[in-house]
């Protein structure tokens, strides 16, 4: 009756072993590291660079407990987030000297400790959150509206185009809100302009309206086609934000999609928010138009421009007219690297263009020989031309902007091209930072109540219920290696919430067993035999358990659902915790229990507690 | 060791009158609370920026004010936390200012007041954000309530489902009204317990309501006070036990969590407390006023026993 088949004890058995092999990675905890990669596709690190650091941190007396050479990178470890933060500033120093362009990136980071044979199979500690870990979480709001303005200008230069080439005669073309509204004296013109743009402009929904010779079609945007250019605005938007993250030196960092509209950047072991708000906020788009040769180069920043033309300054605060007609916008740019004209010696960048770029400015580019083209950097407020250049040849796919004053021009200019292709500008509705220092009294303060609450229990319990109570502190303690397990299994991220939610596991599990040791008694004094009181025991007080874990559960997911950043972790970690506490409290409690007592023939008494005392005016 | 050896069943159901009383009256203390005072919402809700800031010495908060003052924040909101030499700075949200960049104009004014002032924490809500959070805040509340609804009236029919959901839902709002009459912050884990201590309290009701049925299936007979008498009485040990538990495990966090779990713990010790009281002394009035009878637990019985044989 208090046996378990073998098969249940080895799926037991398995389960535990597997529990400890995931949790194990956790207790070697993290060390502090500074990780030095070259920059560029090509380079790899080798242990020159690996010489290169040891020296300079021996010279520095920066004490490191040792580096190793990475895939990517040269990485040191050290014993403390000072000595790290030193020795960043120094590498970052000796090896990027002022007024060359950088070669190499210097990042912080934590590196775990556990042992390379439990990473090979797949066992690696849990991420720590940033309010553990200390970094910054910047959570963006994309501008949709300017996302969405943005296309609909370009589809009234398409639909000018276009009916121009099909020699379609129109009266004007115009925006009204979303709308592109095309306008015709007759009814011939309109027709054949609608069947034209019904066909080329399918995420448009166009309608017939006017009388006479005041004749127009309208054309709305369908909801699907905005859907996609939200949808599009927002992985362009990441992808920048990926680049411009990496030239930030931070490793790890985590850059997602949250909402419709929105973007979290998550940078751990960042601590100059500054810098990081600056380049990641520099909510620029680029694009390419000709620059107005026609007209005399203006004299001051406030001439009025001529009509299609506007006014834009260059860095150096030379004023330059351009034409408002966008020839490409900067998603188009797939690469831009500095580096040095083989001619001339001088520093140049070097364009890569997507397919669609090329095969426009192969065309504008052999239009306009001799004429100078701008590059132009949008930020919210204002507009600059980061390059302006004479177009020397046809341009194809790859191209290169020449006569740039120094390096350090030419790398500015290759960053902005890389990282500066925003599709829709954003804004910083959130911040969080954690320093450090407070990151790591939140991870001694979280494990040591834990562990304290943890004990309290166990004392009470082993006091209270006697064997029992001891075999549902191991049952508890399993509970709490499952669900680490399982966590580190997930590569779920520990933030604060997340260990209060432990806590608090472990803290309503053990009403498992409580329920459990409850009905034995009872049974026990019902007068049952202790062998059949464990039966029943266990056999009752499970559909109670069952019922009062669903409840907590139900509470879980809704906190996932409705839950943001931290409190979805609390949320991940509560749900998990009633899935493995079911596991530990009945089923593992009862294999010791099993154990203990199954293979006696005859058992005189449990070790329960006292039990010897019977109840009055039940109705039995 | 044995704590409750109860011999007779203690008359709960008598008491009826009184228990519902005392929820009431503290039911509209609670409302009167939040309705006055209103909650003390931390900036995930209303927006703002708090800035925790380390000093190397005690920290002169005079000092801090008027250097915010210089930076135009007059109506800067400036704190002890913890220790001396913490500061906890808040700031209102303002329009005309991007709030990202505040934090780091407040810090490079700190530093050149007082070179020790490092930053420890720094935490910018900007207002669309906090008002969403508000609303989402709500819809859990009642998504949980709705959800624990739905699953009683499976397991139990719509009275003890009903009669739980609101001793539940009165534990919630003893919560807040807690946190409104000491304005305690209201923060987002507050709220991640207060929801997770609704599912908890639950538990109690589940296991009374489970053994009423139980009861009402052996004492044949017996008055419907009397079964429900008798399984409070009966589960009223592991009641205890099992919240004993918990609160041995909030304890801990109250007292060794650090300021970051205070008010998560608070809020748990407060709903663990009154879910005790409520879960058990005013789900079962409500329900037996509902007109709970053995019909509510019989026809799901039958079903329960079909069940039990085939497995």
């Amino acid at each position: 009756m208090n046996r378990f088949p073998l098969w249940k004890n080895a799926i037991i058995a398995i389960a535990l072993l597997l529990g400890l092999l995931y949790t194990l990675p956790n207790f070697f905890g993290h060390s502090y590291a500074v990780q030095v990669s070259p920059l560029g596709a090509s380079a790899k690190p080798d242990q020159a660079l690996r010489g290169q650091v040891a020296a300079a941190l021996l010279a520095a007396q920066v004490p490191a407990l040792g580096t190793s050479l990475e895939v990517d990178s040269v990485r040191v470890r050290f014993a403390s987030p000072d000595d790290q933060l030193k020795a960043r500033d120094l590498l970052d120093r000796t090896l990027n000297p002022e007024g060359r362009a950088p070669g190499y990136v210097v990042a912080l980071n934590l590196v775990a400790n556990a042992p390379a044979w439990l990473g090979a199979v797949g066992a690696e500690p849990m991420y720590l959150g940033l309010d553990l870990a200390g970094g910054v979480h910047f959570l963006l709001q994309v501008d949709m509206k300017a996302a969405l303005n943005k296309r609909v200008d370009g589809t009234l230069t398409e639909v000018r185009s276009q009916l121009r080439d099909a020699r379609v005669f129109y009266s004007g073309v115009s925006r009204d809100g979303n709308k592109v509204v095309v306008r015709f004296h007759d009814g011939e013109q309109r027709d054949a302009a609608r069947k034209l743009l019904d066909r080329n402009f399918a995420d448009f929904a166009f309608t017939d309206q006017g009388s006479g010779e005041d004749l127009a079609i309208t054309g709305s945007l369908r909801p699907e086609a905005y859907k996609g250019i939200q949808d599009a605005a927002l992985k362009q938007n990441i992808l920048a934000l990926r680049n411009r993250v990496n030239e930030l030196g931070a490793k790890e960092p985590i850059i997602q999609q949250q909402g419709e509209d929105r973007i979290v950047v998550e940078l751990p072991g960042v601590q100059d928010t500054a810098k990081a708000k600056d380049i990641i906020g520099r909510t620029a788009s680029l694009e390419i138009r000709l620059a107005d040769d026609e007209h005399p180069a203006p004299t001051s920043a406030s001439e009025p421009p001529p009509f299609g033309d506007e006014l834009v300054t260059e860095r150096n605060g030379i004023p330059v007219f351009v034409k408002k007609q966008v020839v490409l916008t900067g998603e188009v740019i797939t690469d831009a690297a500095a580096g040095f004209d083989s001619q001339s010696g001088r520093p140049n960048v070097n364009i890569s263009m997507d397919a669609k770029g090329a095969r426009v400015i192969k065309q504008v580019s052999r239009e306009n020989l001799k004429k100078r083209m701008a590059i132009l950097l949008i930020e919210k407020t204002k507009t600059e031309a980061i390059s302006v250049a004479t177009i020397q040849d046809e341009l194809g796919a790859r191209f290169q902007i020449t006569g740039l004053a120094s390096p350090v021009e030419a790398n500015d200019l290759a960053l902005l091209l890389r990282a500066g292709a925003l599709a829709a500008p954003m804004e910083f509705i959130e911040e969080r930072t954690v320093g450090p220092s407070l990151g790591a009294e939140n991870i001694s303060r979280g494990f040591h109540s834990t562990w304290i609450g943890f004990t309290a229990i166990s004392v009470f319990m082993a006091v209270y219920y006697m064997l029992f109570g001891f075999i549902s502190v191991v049952a508890l303690a399993t509970n709490v290696l499952f669900l680490v397990g399982l966590l580190s299994l997930l590569q779920a991220t520990l933030t604060l919430p997340g260990m209060a939610g432990i806590a608090l596991t472990v803290g309503m599990a053990i009403d498992a067993n409580v329920l459990i040791n409850e009905r034995i008694r009872e049974e026990i004094r019902g007068g049952n035999s202790p062998g059949a009181s464990i039966h029943a025991g266990y056999d009752r007080a499970f559909a109670t358990i069952l019922d009062s874990n669903v409840t907590t559960a139900i509470a879980g997911i809704a906190l996932f659902a409705f839950g943001s950043g931290p409190i979805k972790g609390f949320a991940v970690v509560l749900v998990l915790g009633i899935a493995t506490s079911m596991f530990s409290s009945v089923l593992v409690s009862r294999a010791l229990v099993n154990l203990i007592y199954g293979s006696r023939r005859k058992i005189a008494k449990l070790s329960i507690g006292n039990t010897n005392w019977r109840e009055e005016g039940v109705g039995l | 060791m044995e704590f409750f050896r109860i011999r007779k069943d203690i008359p709960f159901m008598s008491w009826g009158r009184y228990t519902t009383a005392i929820s009431l009256v503290t039911f509209v203390l609670a409302v009167f609370f939040l309705v006055t005072r209103g909650l003390n919402l931390s900036v995930d809700f209303t927006g703002g920026t708090v800035m925790e800031v380390s000093y190397g010495n005690a920290a002169d908060l005079q000092k801090v004010r008027a250097a915010l003052g210089e930076l135009g924040f007059a109506e800067a909101n400036v704190t002890n936390f913890g220790t001396s030499r913490d500061v906890l700075i808040r700031l209102p949200v303002r329009k005309d200012l991007a709030g990202a960049r505040l934090s780091d104009q407040v810090m490079a004014k700190l530093g050149t007041v007082d070179p020790t002032a490092t930053k420890r924490r720094v935490e910018f809500v900007g207002p669309q954000v906090g008002d969403e959070l508000v609303t989402d805040g709500l819809l859990a509340l009642l998504v949980v309530s709705l959800g624990i609804v739905a699953y009683l009236s499976i397991r139990f029919k719509w009275r003890p489902a009903v009669a739980t959901i609101l001793a539940n839902l009165h534990d919630v709002v003893i919560i807040l009204g807690f946190f409104a009459l000491f304005q305690w912050e209201f923060s987002l884990p507050v709220l991640a317990a207060v929801l997770a201590i609704l599912g908890y309290s639950v538990n109690e009701s589940v296991v009374v309501f489970d053994r009423v049925r139980e009861n009402f299936r052996k004492m044949r007979g017996a008055a419907v006070t009397r079964v429900i008498d008798n399984a409070i009485t009966r589960t009223m040990s592991r009641t205890i036990i099992t919240h004993g538990c918990t609160q041995l495990m909030v304890t801990s966090m109250l007292f060794f969590g650090g300021e970051a779990l205070h008010y998560f713990a608070l809020a748990l010790t407060i709903g663990i407390i009154f879910g005790i009281y409520s879960s058990v002394l005013v789900a079962c009035p409500i329900a037996m006023w509902l007109g709970m009878n053995r019909d509510d637990f019989v026809h799901v019985e039958k079903k329960q026993e079909v069940v039990e044989e085939g497995a």
